[in-house]
């Protein structure tokens, strides 16, 4: 009894483990018994092996802040009013400021007491006369700016992950990264331009009175009231699929926004055959819609999106009931698109597109192909290599090697990491890595069989003094694996974990797994010569 | 079989000529370390900004065609580079261009018609991502270095470890020097292959190392250069043996693993000669002569 039965018993304990671990890969269909607690993934592919999108985004947090101060200015407003609190003119001031205008020391009080009631988180620098006005600014700090920074940064993560869920990907991944990035894959995704247009769209649905009494043709930003804007209706000709533009002066302050809707789904208009997107307005919405196209009928009011106007069309009578419809010159797909970014609500900032790698899924499956091609011609040369100038020794350790191969896509199937196609060079890498520690070993009992020792007493002594050996060449490729993990991504991230795993099975299969085998060959047969 | 029987090769004596090539690799190294921060060299649009395309043509198309198809539509500064093996071409733009990969789409549409293609893979990366890549890149590239260095002199001594990195650092610069002057491209994936060299190179030279410290505790008094020549001589074989079964493995990557890792392998393999070497010719040489210089110092001294 040498004690090498738990060993033996370790090694098959894995094998039986990678190749349960690895069946759902291997295998098409699983068969009916598989169940239970019986592992049902397949190794995890990377985007550049299986085709798809990778998104690296960056939300503008700086316009969320922004945002959210303008908000405020038409609250104060509103309040004011509300309150007979006259008023020249309140509205935000650079990034981080509220600026209030008023006429006297007198209401400033006033309005300050009530700022302080309302806004206990906005800081009050001291008033100052100007011009005969008195001005009064408001500051947000830099922690309450973080603070929403971050909530749009993570209402942001939000809204994507529920465009994606309705749009229909399978197994996206949508994390944050950093302060303000987010992170998107999508797999094998077969329309990609499309996804990032409905991913990265702003989505800021507006209702806006359009103001007639300007001249919309001659007007210019500079020319029209200050409560005014300039924007513009695009219109696409099907047929000839030209863009023409109509520009058209509205009121800059919205009086509905796509906040107040409950639901937004695609029709085709009966008649014209054409489709649009009919919208439900919540009962605040509704509300609001019933006072506005009753206060206004006979004018037009212009349905905008991230500042274009889709269409701007006349108020024929008071329209209650909280239903309305968006209609403009889009196809089928783009008003589907539409409906969807509406449902999911509009994004706190803008989002900006920093990396955009799309993988093609042919080219996918032809990195697959090459990699394992080039694997198995790799494991051959390798082997064959072995075989001859160690003879049985060598089909020893092309034995380790193989088991090695064998539990490291066990383990990567087990613990779900990905593979990816550096991985797979690594991989490959290790096949003639892995066999290095019983090269080591071959040597020093090629070396102690010189000083005369017998096979077993050789084998021992070979394995002991390689082990400092083998721990510290693996230490330190361990180190920079681990470097390579911490800092990659991706791709070469794939290569660490596929690496870092290698060295780490590769110790256990050169030190515990090829031994065992000796010693129990040794143990039976009586040898005089080592095959080495 | 056995390639190698008993060999006593004097690996120290040497010193002048590997020292010499070595040097010599490491200046154009240094050199091609100049050119890549400055961005001269041939850069990868992961850390310069920019779009990359790897577009696949139904029938032959010549890069000329490419070019003056692009060309029409004002896109005139793309890197055009044939890939072998089914008509497809990879189109790469630096960020100065300004051009977005849809844009490339359209223009190619326009301009060859009646040869329809698909995209196959295309990388737009905006030049933020590049600055932070090249910062983490460094840092990386320090904190393995570093992490070598304690190691090394904690399992050895200081000695030891300053020259393990000697020999680290001169694969790494020898690597650059490689690609710098074959002008391939320096991308995310070369470093990751940069780093993985960086680790076997470092094995092999443990490996060495772990057999001077052997020999020096058996025979004391032995001068120092017989003792290192000694233990390269009997590392030699097993130094060659993991090379070749390595460098196999890395050949058949180059040869049969396809386009996207073709520049990757080929660093391995470059940096698998290269490893080997340094191993044998740059580490050991530099501890044995400092240890050398450590004795004579001390006699002198008594």
């Amino acid at each position: 009894m040498k004690g090498y039965t738990w060993r033996i018993s370790l090694i098959f304990i894995f094998i039986i483990a990678s190749c349960v671990y690895l069946t759902p890969t291997l295998v098409d269909t699983l068969p009916k018994w598989w169940s239970g607690l019986l592992p049902k993934d397949k190794i995890h592919l990377g985007l550049d092996l299986q085709g798809g999108t990778h998104l690296v985004m960056e939300v503008e947090t700086q316009k969320a802040v922004e945002g959210s101060l303008d908000l405020i200015a038409t609250d104060l407003e509103d309040s004011l009013t509300a309150q007979n609190l006259r008023f020249k003119k309140i509205g935000r001031l650079g990034g981080d400021k509220v600026q209030l205008t008023l006429y006297d020391r007198g209401s400033a009080d006033k309005v300050q007491a009530l700022v302080k009631k309302k806004y206990p988180d906005l800081e009050a620098l001291p008033v100052f006369d100007e011009g005969g006005f008195v001005n009064m600014q408001l500051r947000i700090n830099e922690k309450e700016a973080q603070v929403r920074k971050d909530r749009a940064v993570a209402q942001a993560l939000e809204t994507i992950r529920n465009r994606i869920d309705q749009f229909g990907v399978s197994e996206p991944v949508i994390q944050r990264e950093g302060m303000n990035n987010i992170v998107v894959q999508l797999p094998g995704i077969k329309d990609p331009k499309r996804a990032i247009e409905l991913i990265g769209k702003t989505a800021r649905l507006e209702f806006k009175l359009v103001d007639e009494t300007v001249n919309a043709a001659t007007a210019t930003v500079g020319s029209i009231p200050e409560d005014d804007e300039l924007l513009s209706e695009k219109r696409t000709d099907p047929q000839t699929g030209a863009v023409s533009e109509t520009p058209l002066v509205v009121k800059k302050k919205a009086i509905i926004t796509g906040e107040l809707l409950t639901d937004a789904q695609i029709r085709i208009d009966s008649q014209y055959n054409q489709p649009y997107v009919a919208i439900e307005f919540n009962s605040t919405g509704a509300r609001l819609f019933d006072q506005v196209t009753a206060a206004n009928v006979g004018k037009r009011f212009a349905i905008v999106l991230d500042n274009n106007i889709y269409s701007a069309p006349v108020i024929r009578e008071r329209i209650s009931g909280g239903s309305a419809q968006i209609s403009g010159s889009f196809t089928e797909k783009e008003a589907a698109d539409l409906a969807i970014v509406l449902r999911a609500g509009s994004l706190p900032a803008p989002v900006k597109i920093l990396q955009n790698v799309t993988v093609g899924p042919s080219l996918g499956r032809d990195s697959i192909h090459k990699g394992l091609m080039a694997g198995l011609i790799g494991v051959l040369l390798v082997v064959s290599f072995m075989a001859m100038y160690y003879k049985l020794s060598g089909m020893v350790a092309n034995l380790g090697m193989v088991l090695n191969i064998l539990f490291l896509m066990g383990a990567l199937s087990a613990l779900g990491a990905t593979l990816t196609l550096p991985g797979i060079a690594a991989i490959v890498l290790l096949v003639g890595m892995s066999v290095d520690s019983n090269v080591l070993i071959f040597e020093r009992i090629r070396e102690e069989l010189r000083l005369g020792k017998t096979p077993h007493a050789a084998l021992d002594a070979g394995y002991d003094k390689a082990f400092l050996t083998i721990m510290d060449s693996h230490v330190t490729a361990l180190i920079t694996a681990a470097v390579l993990f911490q800092f990659g991504t991706g791709p070469v991230k794939g290569f660490a974990v596929s690496l870092s795993l290698g060295i780490i099975i590769n110790l256990f299969t050169s030190l515990v797994a090829t031994k065992v085998l000796f010693d129990a060959f040794l143990d039976r047969v009586h040898v005089k010569r080592l095959s080495v | 079989m056995e390639l190698l029987k008993k060999t006593n090769i004097d690996f120290i004596g040497m010193r002048k000529i590997s020292f010499l090539a070595s040097g010599l690799m490491a200046i154009i190294g240094l050199i091609g370390i100049i050119a890549i921060a400055r961005g001269t060299a041939n850069m990868g649009i992961d850390f310069s900004g920019g779009t990359e395309m790897q577009i696949k043509f139904a029938q032959p198309a010549t890069t000329q065609s490419i070019r003056d198809a692009l060309a029409k539509s004002g896109i005139k500064e793309a890197e055009l580079q044939e890939i072998t093996g089914g008509n497809q071409v990879l189109v790469k733009m630096h960020k100065s261009t300004g051009k977005s990969a849809d844009q490339v789409a359209e223009a190619l549409k326009a301009g060859i018609p009646g040869n329809t293609f698909t995209v196959e893979s295309s990388t737009e990366i905006g030049p933020s991502i590049g600055e932070k890549l090249k910062q983490d890149t460094l840092v990386a590239v320090a904190l393995s270095m570093l992490g070598i260095i304690l190691y090394i002199a904690w399992r050895f001594d200081f000695k030891f470890g300053v020259g393990a990195v000697v020999a680290t650092m001169h694969d790494v610069l020898a690597m650059i020097a490689v690609f710098y002057v074959m002008h391939r491209e320096v991308n995310i994936l070369f470093i990751t292959a940069v780093l993985t060299i960086a680790g076997y190179s470092l094995t092999d030279t443990v490996v060495v190392f772990d057999r001077i410290r052997e020999n020096m505790h058996k025979s004391i008094k032995d001068p120092m250069i017989v003792i290192f020549n000694k233990s390269i001589n009997e590392t030699l074989s097993r130094t060659i043996i993991t090379s070749v079964t390595t460098f196999l493995a890395a050949v058949s990557l180059f040869l049969f693993g396809g386009e996207v890792i073709h520049d990757f392998a080929f660093a391995l393999v470059v940096g698998v000669v290269v490893a080997t070497y340094s191993s044998i010719f740059v580490a050991s040489p530099i501890v044995a002569l400092w240890e050398q210089h450590a004795v004579e110092t001390k006699v002198e001294a008594v």
